[in-house]
């Protein structure tokens, strides 16, 4: 990791600071690949190819927006692919009881919040590291679903709600998910760089003790990040079990894999402390567009994985390259600089 | 550290449960209500005449997408359709995900919509979740044929039914009274006593046995190894120990016939007594070269992605549509019928005996 010093520079330098390294590399980055895709692979520049691509890359979208909070705060939630298959196997087993899908929707949203908020209290409350608890959580959350649903598939969802999911804005190729990814992603965009909340969460990253000094309570603050977290796996259950028209226990298998590589690649530091949400979402569609691409150029599967792979040890590596390299440069220009010494130390978390 | 979740809590989750009471007052969607809505679902066979003497186009682009890649059987199935593809000059394309998830065979679908494909020939992973894409494919002129595992009827042109339950049943007496000489005592070996398919061909075999020329064969007992091997291996031995008499064990499941065959082919009983049913040629090998099996059958794979390609460029070229009752040729296999509901049944099943075994691999 980083020196102290560096830290202290980044901090001072702040929201603009840390958007002007990876986030502007990975954004940068993004845009090429699309262009170039565009330009190279038949088929991908056409407005249903489109369509295809923000279907496809919906739930991890809207999970990786709380996913990236939890993670800026130095914990993980790897129990989201299980709460959007525990929330999938309500909702067709609710549908199968002949509830009204208005009634149900709520409920599932309801019950992801329920299910994050068993996470936050384990993990908060009790004090468990967050990764054992969530992996705990993760089978616990998939078994529940197998004992909800079964192997069996509900699949008879009213077409006026399958229909709006899978469709496009009237008049125009626009998806009408596109609209739910826009807003969450500008509501958690706001409360990450513009609240005191968002200010608490990169304090609670940085450093629990000192955030604590502050005056944040940083329990209370990932409680809740935790629950919201559950609500939007919980939506996102249900977006993806309409979007397949087919609740399935295993639905989402394996998804929270491809969220925590998106969040990554998208410059949050799994040690918590730091990250933005534009590079998160320059994350997400660069995987996915890349995976659209790869597929229309014929790659197989498993080459697929090997570039996901490989993007996400560069994602990882790169920002710990360019510290080294900023740091070194400070080192030498701090030289001749008396006050070096005198700055105020950082608690190390 | 102390919460007080009560009350912070109490305003959500009360307007959550007072919206969700308000709008069930109102009287929501429901599965009911959507079930009467959605009985006459549209269909696209009979919205284009067909014409069987139109020639059968060149250069199709036909797309495999199993259920899932590196699987032996499927390895069998789609290496069928490679050949078929081969012979109409068309292009062929495999593609698939490597887990066997709905979701993940819908992102291939749009992808081959995206590359023009003509014929998609897919099983499904879920007969629903692929329902949607397929669809979009359709409207984009993609013929949609299915295979192994059906999609829901409305987004498919053609399904590929490897047998039918009355031609496995038959098979399976047929093969019994071959090799009982016409009258004697039989015994079944089924897997468990709830497994639906084994079940419907047993009913078969019941009413196949009633028929005046099956009157000297004699079902004895049907014997129940929950297709496990240990269980099937106890059972076979059970059945002859307590029927002298027997002289034809029939299997209609992979696992029993071996461990059947496996019992048979170290015991007195050897050449004595046959074994026969459903298997599989890799693993019933050894019984058929050392004696102990003269026949079992089962369908033939590579037949299944054979057909599918000549059904799907039949399709493409306009000689089917998909209605009952229309006729088109499929190279080697011959001439098949459109069935109800667009099924198109592969024929009965293979037989393997020693002189044609060699030439599978599955």
């Amino acid at each position: 990791m980083s020196t102290d010093s560096s830290v202290a520079e980044e901090r001072s330098v702040g929201i603009p600071g840390r958007l002007a390294n990876w986030n502007v590399a990975i954004i940068a980055v993004t845009v090429v690949v699309l262009i170039v895709a565009a330009a190279t692979v038949q088929n991908f520049a056409t407005s249903q190819n489109f369509g295809f691509l923000v279907l496809d890359l919906l739930p991890i979208a809207l999970v990786a927006l709380p996913m990236t909070l939890v993670i800026v705060t130095g914990e993980i939630d790897l129990s989201v692919a299980s709460t959007l298959g525990l929330s999938s196997a309500v909702m067709g087993y609710l549908w199968n009881a002949n509830q009204p899908i208005e009634t149900i929707i709520p409920l599932c949203l309801l019950l992801g919040a329920l299910l994050g908020a068993v996470n936050g209290f384990f993990v908060t409350v009790l004090g468990l590291p967050s990764l054992a608890v969530t992996i705990g959580t993760l089978a616990l959350y998939r078994g529940l679903a197998f004992v909800v649903l079964g192997d069996g598939a509900v699949a008879d969802f009213p077409a006026v709600y399958t229909d709006w999911v899978t469709g496009t804005i009237a008049g125009t190729s626009i998806p009408n998910v596109l609209i739910i990814i826009v807003v969450l992603a500008a509501v958690f965009g706001v409360i990450l760089h513009a609240t005191p909340i968002g200010r608490a969460v990169f304090a609670v990253g940085a450093s629990d003790q000192a955030a604590r000094f502050a005056g944040v309570r940083p329990g209370r603050l990932k409680f809740w990040l935790y629950v919201v977290s559950g609500l939007v796996a919980g939506l996102a259950g249900v977006l993806w079990t309409l979007r397949y028209s087919s609740a399935r226990a295993d639905n989402g298998a394996g998804l929270e894999l491809a969220v925590v590589a998106a969040v990554l690649l998208g410059g949050v530091s799994i040690f918590g402390g730091k990250g933005a949400l534009p590079g998160v979402i320059a994350g997400v569609v660069l995987l996915a567009s890349l995976q659209n691409a790869l597929r229309l150029s014929d790659v197989s599967n498993e080459a697929l994985n090997v570039v996901t792979g490989v993007l996400l040890i560069v994602s990882v590596l790169a920002p710990n390259l360019a510290n080294a390299v900023r740091s070194s440069v400070q080192r030498r220009r701090h030289r001749s600089d008396p006050l070096q010494g005198h700055r105020p130390e950082r608690a190390q978390p | 550290m102390t919460f007080r979740l009560s009350r912070r809590l109490a305003v959500p989750l009360s307007a959550v449960a007072a919206l969700s009471l308000a709008l069930t007052a109102c009287g929501g969607t429901t599965k009911e209500d959507t079930a009467n809505q959605n009985t006459a679902a549209p269909t696209n066979s009979g919205s284009a005449a067909a014409d069987p003497n139109a020639p059968l186009k060149e250069g199709l682009k036909i797309a495999y997408l199993p259920k899932q890649l590196n699987n032996p059987y499927t390895d069998v199935e789609v290496g069928g359709g490679k050949v078929a593809v081969g012979e109409i000059k068309g292009e062929y394309k495999l593609v698939g995900p490597n887990d066997a998830s709905a979701s993940s065979q819908v992102s291939y679908i749009n992808t081959l919509i995206q590359q023009q494909q003509d014929v998609i020939v897919v099983a499904a992973n879920d007969p629903n979740a692929v329902c949607p894409s397929l669809n979009q494919a359709r409207k984009a002129d993609i013929k949609v044929v299915t295979f192994d595992s059906d999609a829901a009827k409305t987004c498919r042109d053609a399904f590929i039914n490897q047998a039918t339950t009355q031609g496995i049943g038959e098979s399976l007496v047929k093969m019994a009274s071959d090799l009982a000489g016409g009258s004697g005592e039989i015994a079944v070996l089924s897997a468990t006593p709830n497994a639906t398919n084994q079940n419907s061909w047993i009913e078969v075999m019941k009413t196949e046995l009633a028929k005046p020329e099956n009157a000297k064969l004699k079902l004895v007992k049907i014997a129940y190894g929950n297709d496990d091997d240990q269980k099937s291996f106890t059972e076979a031995q059970g059945l002859l120990q307590s029927f002298p008499n027997l002289k034809v064990i029939v299997s209609p499941t992979t696992v029993g016939i071996a461990a059947a065959s496996r019992y048979v082919s170290a015991s007195s009983y050897k050449g004595k007594v046959a074994i026969t049913g459903l298997g599989l040629p890799n693993q019933m090998r050894k019984y058929v070269k050392d004696g102990t099996v003269k026949k079992f059958a089962l369908w033939n794979p590579a037949d299944i992605g054979y057909l599918a390609a000549y059904a799907g460029a039949a399709l493409k070229s306009g000689q089917i549509t998909g209605a009952q009752g229309e006729k088109f040729k499929a190279g080697k296999l011959g001439e098949y019928t459109v069935g109800a509901d667009g099924e198109i049944v592969l024929g009965p099943p293979t037989e393997f005996t020693a002189t044609n075994i060699d030439q599978f691999d599955f």
